[in-house]
């Protein structure tokens, strides 16, 4: 089923179209990896798939909705953001870090209440980090805080997340942790789109990939179909192979130049 | 401790802070004959006595007016904290405080009656902030942070300049003596009747705060977050900056520039309760208030003369904060 559909979108910021003619669209229980080089509008897309930029021209629906008839609070409850493990200005604990993911159910005056702290206290549950709760936020390692910012957004109750770059910055082993937890995330039935420079991970995690190119080329599908020496090479400028290991994993690096 | 006994206990601090402070001065009054005289006002007896003339017309004013003033700075010290994302920002970062002091000490140099000049820096606070506000808004579509701070400081030099220029044509016997005092601060001319004016002002520019406590709080967390969680960032900033801006402005209309303590007390209230805004305001605001009370007990007992309250908080402020970070590196500094 599908959950967020982009159709023949144009964005960029102001007057001035990044790229356009984009469509694309995402079900419920599936991985979506968002590929590009630097500098074409992977980020613009991404910023505007979440509804933070208004498309130039084109809709984006989720569940259906056309995004620019919601309000914040209407969007926040259908897709929510994971960003970049940053550490926060100030010292919140993770659980408070966590239930600001109920800002979309609460009143303009009202503070988060009981109910509110259960759910985002079942969302750190299911990631497996309650023992984090009272930890200081800006104190712990970046994989446990992108593990905080994710149980944020299942407090958020939506049913599409958009993360960016989640495993940028981070270690080996919470990279893994991350791949691993969205998998299981899409496994529940949530539709997951995520930003990445690693082609790597759309063949570990994904089950479509959409890749923006130059001068708006865009492509989407299945990942063995968009993921082939030829495409990734034109992506990204450079020759690029991909070549299977004895175990069956999927690696991308220079042709091999013979 | 859970935050609702802390803030009990921030309050227990500035009801005796009040009945001290209203006690001590050439004439002493014990705080329990200060508790007495305010039951008797309160349940209609006569009043008349030497103690209720000293209470009611000189001390409680003055002291109600400290309260007013330091709870207002450190409540728009604690929003802005929270709306710049940064805890080393103090209530005048868009330029209020020298707005204000701009408009007033051109009422002081036209010579102007007190109720004038205190709303000359009323309105000159508000006009710079808009000001700033505009040009931030003009430069960049939806104003965004770094263009509104640095808006403030364009803004606040000219101001700043602006009052220089007024000291320099000031009558240096008469009329620079006072722009001076007000630069610096002083509860020293506060009648019953501007009490009740600033009280009003300040408790309107309070309420959007304490009820929207909870989004400011969100807002910490940078503009794109925010909106992705739900906030709307563009008209929560406006509604945050105006109500900032009408209290301090209406405070430092009264009291002229005290510096620091917008800056500060959200920081002693941080480490009392956590960085949450919503449990940071209320225990700003009670800080605030009992600290400005004992600070201005300070200005006009320690000394033969009335010491500039600026230079007192800065003396006591800038030590203790210094030494605050010092002990709590870990929990101020992340």
């Amino acid at each position: 089923m599908t959950v967020l559909e982009a159709k023949n979108l144009s964005i960029g910021y102001g007057s001035v179209a990044v790229a356009s003619g984009l469509s694309l669209s995402v079900s419920a229980g599936s991985v979506t990896c968002l590929l590009g080089p630097n500098g074409v509008g992977k980020t613009t897309l991404f910023k505007t798939l979440l509804g933070l930029l208004p498309p130039l021209a084109g809709q984006v629906h989720v569940d259906g909705k056309d995004l620019a008839q919601l309000d914040r609070q209407g969007i926040a409850r259908h897709i929510a953001y994971v960003p970049q493990a940053h550490s926060a200005d100030f010292a919140y604990t993770v659980l408070d870090l966590v239930v600001m993911g109920r800002t979309a159910y609460l009143g303009a005056f009202n503070a988060p209440r009981k109910a509110d702290y259960d759910v985002a206290m079942a969302a750190l549950d299911r990631l497996g980090i309650v023992s984090l709760a009272g930890r200081d936020s800006t104190r712990i390692s970046g994989g446990q805080r992108q593990l905080a910012f994710i149980a944020r957004a299942l407090a958020q109750q939506a049913r599409i997340i958009m993360m960016d770059e989640p495993t940028a910055s981070l270690d080996l082993g919470n990279r893994i942790l991350v791949l691993d937890t969205v998998r299981a995330l899409a496994h529940e039935g949530l539709a997951v789109v995520l930003s990445t420079h690693e082609p790597e991970q759309a063949f570990i995690v994904a089950d479509q990939v959409a890749a923006l190119g130059r001068q708006s080329r865009f492509v989407a599908g299945a990942v063995r179909e968009i993921l082939t020496s030829q495409e990734l090479s034109r992506l990204y400028g450079v020759a690029l192979g991909i070549e299977q290991t004895p175990s069956g994993r999927f690696v991308v690096g220079p042709a091999p130049s013979h | 401790m859970r935050t609702a006994t802390i803030l009990l206990l921030l309050a227990a601090l500035l009801v005796a802070a009040v009945l001290v402070a209203s006690g001590v001065g050439p004439y002493r009054i014990p705080p329990l004959t200060v508790l007495e005289a305010l039951a008797h006002r309160a349940f209609g007896g006569a009043g008349g006595t030497t103690v209720d003339t000293v209470l009611f017309n000189i001390r409680l004013p003055r002291v109600v007016a400290a309260a007013f003033v330091g709870a207002a700075l450190a409540a728009a010290g604690a929003a802005y904290q929270s709306l710049f994302r940064n805890p080393l920002v103090s209530p005048d970062i868009l330029g209020v405080s020298t707005g204000a002091g701009l408009g007033a000490v051109v009422g002081i140099l036209f010579g102007f009656p007190v109720v004038a000049i205190q709303l000359l820096g009323f309105v000159g606070g508000l006009i710079t902030v808009a000001v700033v506000a505009t040009l931030a808004s003009m430069l960049r579509g939806s104003g965004d942070v770094l263009v509104l701070v640095l808006a403030g400081i364009v803004v606040g030099a000219l101001a700043g300049a602006a009052i220089s220029l007024v000291k320099v044509l000031a009558d240096p016997y008469d009329q620079l003596p006072a722009i001076t005092f007000w630069l610096l601060g002083s509860l020293a001319g506060v009648k019953a009747s501007d009490v009740g004016v600033t009280a009003a002002v300040v408790l309107i520019g309070l309420a959007p705060l304490v009820l929207l406590r909870w989004r400011v709080g969100v807002l910490s967390m940078g503009d794109d977050e925010a909106r992705a969680l739900g906030v709307e960032v563009g008209r929560l900033r406006a509604i945050v900056i105006a109500a900032a801006t009408l209290i301090t402005a209406s405070v430092v209309a009264i009291s002229g520039v005290i510096g620091w303590v917008g800056l500060m007390v959200p920081h002693m209230a941080r480490l009392l309760v956590g960085p949450r805004f919503d449990r940071l305001l209320p225990a700003a605001i009670l800080l605030g208030a009992a600290f400005m009370v004992g600070v201005d007990t300070l200005a006009r007992s320690a000394a033969r003369i009335e010491i500039p309250l600026g230079v007192l908080t800065a003396v006591i402020g800038g030590p203790l904060f210094v030494w605050l970070l010092a002990r709590n590196r870990r929990k101020l500094l992340p």
